[in-house]
């Protein structure tokens, strides 16, 4: 999420004339206190392990990120020219904040962090994505995740 | 907009350019604010809960205010003889090398890679395309424009990291500026675009037109956005 006004004119039109799912309805659900919450990130920047098959252009796949990741071995496969890469050169954690959910976990803000993290490519209809969402969502609820932090890129 | 529309249980909106959704690269303290204002929700009776952090990155940071910074790495000037622009590269990344593995010493580590080419045969590839459209990939299991697209990403991957690792060069603008304003590579790829903007392959002329440069740069250029 970004002010519109600082999205270049070309961008800001195509983004604004999108079409946006609807649903019937608007879940919300209360869980556990935060210092008990297990937290897995989703992030839409198609980063990927170096050694996985590299998202290709309109892939709405999703890969997986182990938590013990070196991050030399995460790279970035998102098509897309229009957003910036340098912070993620300089410090993954500027979109991938794996650090600082441990960081809060020492804190005692959060109670755990995820084994298992997971990027799709963004910048699709989201109704591609559905089937990578389920099965996401289904790998969580495995491994006990009731937090999801979805990193926008 | 998209999340007032979509109505997700709870978000949080953030100021910051897209790229950067923790606000700063290598500042913790900066990232734990914006991470606890937003796990921070969850603590919510109701919802859609949709939120504003209002805290932007320090003034002295902000994208737009990298008056008088240039980048400290000395390079040849650009030639304007379009012919010596290839020879030119190679060169050009002999004396950004050095700067790029004080980078990657700095940072413990790289995101060049994507094309699992050595960057100099990166290089190469780019300019044996541009010499001869009909070359082939290097990896032939891989197509030649997608090869071309990860090739691209890694050369500019490559000079990015070694521009941002200068004093006063954390501003994404002010790398963006450099590599797409005086660098060879930036010539390299401008004229890339006008070769094949119209390119009948499709993702070679995607690539040109929407695929290798920020839409802000073409928009400064004074070039048609597609």
């Amino acid at each position: 999420m970004t002010r519109l006004e600082d999205i270049p004119e070309g961008e800001r039109e195509m983004l604004k004339a999108l079409p946006l799912p609807s649903f019937d309805t608007t879940p919300f659900v209360k869980g556990n206190s935060l210092s008990q919450r297990r937290v897995s990130i989703l992030s839409t920047a198609a980063l990927q392990k170096r050694t996985d098959k590299v998202f290709y252009r309109g892939e709405a796949g999703y890969r997986v990120i182990p938590g013990g990741t070196d991050p030399n071995d995460i790279i970035m496969a998102h098509g897309s020219v229009n957003f910036d890469r340098s912070g993620f050169q300089q410090d993954l954690n500027v979109c991938f904040p794996l650090e600082r959910l441990h960081d809060l976990v020492k804190e005692g803000f959060i109670g755990s962090v995820a084994d298992f993290h997971y990027t799709v490519q963004g910048g699709l209809p989201p109704d591609r994505n559905e089937g990578a969402a389920r099965q996401i969502a289904g790998l969580m609820k495995r491994e006990g995740v009731d937090t999801v932090l979805l990193v926008p890129i | 907009m998209h999340t007032e529309g979509i109505k997700p249980p709870r978000a949080l909106w953030v100021p910051f350019e897209l790229g950067r959704p923790l606000g700063l690269p290598n500042d913790a303290e900066f990232q734990k604010r914006v991470l606890r204002a937003c796990l921070g929700l969850l603590d919510a009776e109701s919802g859609p809960v949709l939120e504003d952090y209002l805290e932007d990155i320090p003034a002295g940071s902000s994208e737009y205010d990298f008056t008088g910074m240039s980048c400290p790495i000395g390079l040849h000037p650009v030639p304007s003889n379009d012919s010596e622009l290839t020879n030119s590269l190679v060169q050009e990344m002999g004396q950004i090398a050095p700067w790029y593995e004080l980078a990657v010493d700095q940072r413990k580590r790289t995101t060049v890679g994507i094309s699992e080419l050595d960057i100099l045969d990166a290089a190469r590839f780019l300019i044996d395309f541009i010499e001869d459209p009909s070359s082939p990939s290097p990896r032939p299991e891989m197509e030649v424009g997608p090869m071309l697209k990860h090739t691209c990403e890694d050369l500019k991957a490559f000079y990015s990291e070694a521009a941002s690792a200068q004093p006063g060069m954390s501003s994404s603008l002010a790398v963006e500026n450099w590599l797409w304003n005086e660098t060879v590579l930036g010539k390299v790829l401008w004229n890339f675009r006008e070769e094949h903007v119209d390119d009948s392959d499709t993702y070679i002329g995607y690539l040109a037109k929407r695929g290798l440069i920020p839409d802000r740069q073409i928009q400064f250029k004074g070039a048609p956005v597609f």
